[in-house]
């Protein structure tokens, strides 16, 4: 089933870089898709367009739709902060508020509205279970988060989305500053996450992207080179240049 | 050649240490100079005339409470000025102004900062106090409430350029962060990027304190100087004078070496212990909350 329909998106910063250029895409509910390709291609940019982070950058243009069930969220009239706590996102460097780390788990849902304790701690529990951090972390969870190892933190800071129970879940580049662990344990987790949320990723590396593609979109220049099932597109790309760039020809 | 170099590192070495330890020296010996000066007084003058409410040095009423008081409730009006309304505006430069507008707005606030307070008293006596005296219906525009405007006024650069800088550090990712889990503007502002820059805040808000009390200037020609105690409420709708307008006032016509001499050099020491405990206080809240939680941050 398809969550979100993307039709013929395109967007310009206003320092005059195109970003986007007429991409059209629809995104499967329960998998991974991964957006990969070289910098610059316009990978981070669709994700910001997803939960409208990008209404705080200076953009000069932008046209197309993008619909979540049906809605389209580019609309002006949109509730963002609705929105927001829709679509989470998780970015490449694991930004943990200056907070502890029980607070950066209930900082949001405090903000939702949620305030029952017994709630929150139910939602403490789950989403750093979900996010394969629990073990370490539950015997002190008011010590700050910022104490914590890189690791450690973005899982925290998966854990932080995941607690207000979102459907679609951004990550942007979310391995690229762990060691080779830490990275298993965070794959590990959004093979977990899939069975209940929509997973968008942008790997850090082909490999990663080969791991754990359900569906891949390929980017190169802000356009969408090729788009299909991660299996076939990783072993048999259509397109001239996914194959040079998956066989590290270039890139 | 290698010995040249090395030469050159002793000397270079040596030149960096010798201004470091200079502005140590310089320090002592200020503070020797007015121990030594100030600490007569304690055997010329006994305590209880010293700690009384009555200053009037000529026929030797040496009571320095009135200006002790006079200058904590300038400076504690004037923070209550500067502090809200630094804070408030170093945050709207920061995040919420366009950036054409902060582009105007940070220079105009440093040019405030450096203009002279002899001219904000120059105001302070024409237009504030005379306004004052109309709009409170006050028998005199010349209050400690005119000196707490003035000097809130004078702190207020101060703490705005600082606190600034010390928000605009702290990284665009957290408040991505907080956006990203749907929090708006003002709460990303308050709960997450505000207790990010505290430490950075918190020096603004001291250094502005620190600007506050040691005002010399603009106190003496807006405060009325009457040295009256003042710890009633009305007190603030009344003269006052502060330590620093004494000093500044009666040191040019006392007689070197007499008590009066003295007693005036102790106000200074008064003054330079409280603004030390106010210092003191403000790096260990600092250094507490560093150990606490952002050891890595600010």
């Amino acid at each position: 089933m398809n969550k979100i329909i993307i039709e013929n998106l395109s967007l310009q910063y206003s320092d005059g870089t195109e970003s986007l250029r007429d991409v059209s895409m629809e995104i499967r509910q329960n998998a991974v898709t991964v957006l990969f390709g070289p910098a610059g291609g316009g990978k981070s940019t669709l994700l910001r367009c997803l939960n409208r982070l990008n209404d705080l950058t200076e953009i000069k243009a932008s046209s197309g739709r993008i619909l979540i069930d049906g809605e389209n969220i580019l609309d002006p009239k949109t509730d963002v902060i609705a929105l927001r706590r829709k679509v989470g996102m998780v970015f490449a460097r694991p930004v943990p508020l200056p907070m502890s780390i029980r607070e950066n788990i209930t900082y949001a849902l405090d903000l939702a509205g949620e305030k029952r304790k017994s709630k929150l701690d139910e939602a403490v529990e789950r989403s750093l279970k979900l996010a394969a951090i629990w073990d370490e972390v539950k015997e002190r969870l008011n010590d700050p988060a910022i104490a914590l190892s890189g690791g450690q933190q973005q899982r925290v800071c998966l854990a932080r989305v995941i607690a207000l129970q979102p459907q679609i879940i951004l990550l942007d580049e979310p391995t690229s500053g762990l060691d080779p662990i830490s990275t298993g344990k965070v794959e590990a987790a959004l093979l977990e996450l899939k069975k209940e949320y929509t997973v968008i990723l942008v790997p850090h590396s082909v490999q990663q992207a080969a791991r754990t593609a359900d569906c891949a979109a390929f980017f190169l220049t802000g356009e969408l080179i090729e788009y299909g099932e991660g299996k076939t597109l990783f072993t048999n790309p259509k397109q001239k240049k996914t194959e040079d760039y998956i066989m590290g020809r270039f890139g | 050649m290698e010995k040249s170099l090395s030469w050159r590192e002793f000397i270079i070495t040596r030149l960096i240490q010798t201004s470091g330890y200079s502005a140590i020296l310089f320090v002592a010996l200020i503070f020797f100079f007015l121990l030594r000066e100030g600490l007569p007084t304690l055997t010329e003058v006994d305590m209880s005339s010293l700690l009384n409410i009555r200053w009037y040095p000529i026929e030797d009423y040496f009571g320095i409470l009135p200006l002790i008081t006079g200058s904590l409730v300038v400076t504690l009006g004037a923070a209550l000025i500067a502090v809200p309304f630094g804070i408030g505006t170093a945050v709207y430069i920061s995040e919420i102004a366009p950036r054409w507008m902060r582009e105007i707005l940070k220079p105009l606030v440093e040019l405030l900062g450096g203009l002279p307070s002899v001219v904000l008293g120059f105001l302070g006596i024409l237009v504030l106090a005379p306004f004052l005296r109309v709009f409170l219906n006050l028998p005199t525009g010349l209050t400690a409430l005119t000196g707490s405007l003035l000097l809130g006024g004078i702190a207020v650069p101060t703490v705005v350029s600082v606190a600034e800088d010390a928000l605009d550090s702290v990284p665009r990712a957290y408040r991505e962060g907080a956006w990203a889990l749907g929090a708006t503007k003002w709460q990303t502002i308050w709960r997450v990027t505000l207790p990010a820059a505290r430490s950075g805040v918190l020096t603004a808000v001291m250094l502005g304190i620190g600007r506050a009390i040691g005002e010399t200037m603009t106190v003496m020609m807006v405060t009325g100087n009457a040295p009256v105690l003042a710890i009633k409420l009305g007190s603030l709708f009344s003269p006052v004078r502060t330590m620093t307008a004494t000093i500044a006032a009666e040191m040019g016509e006392v007689a070197n070496g007499s008590t009066h001499y003295h007693v005036l050099f102790f106000i200074g020491m008064v003054l330079f212990i409280i603004s030390l405990v106010v210092n003191i206080i403000a790096s260990s809240v600092v250094f507490r909350a560093k150990k606490r939680a952002e050891r890595i941050l600010s």
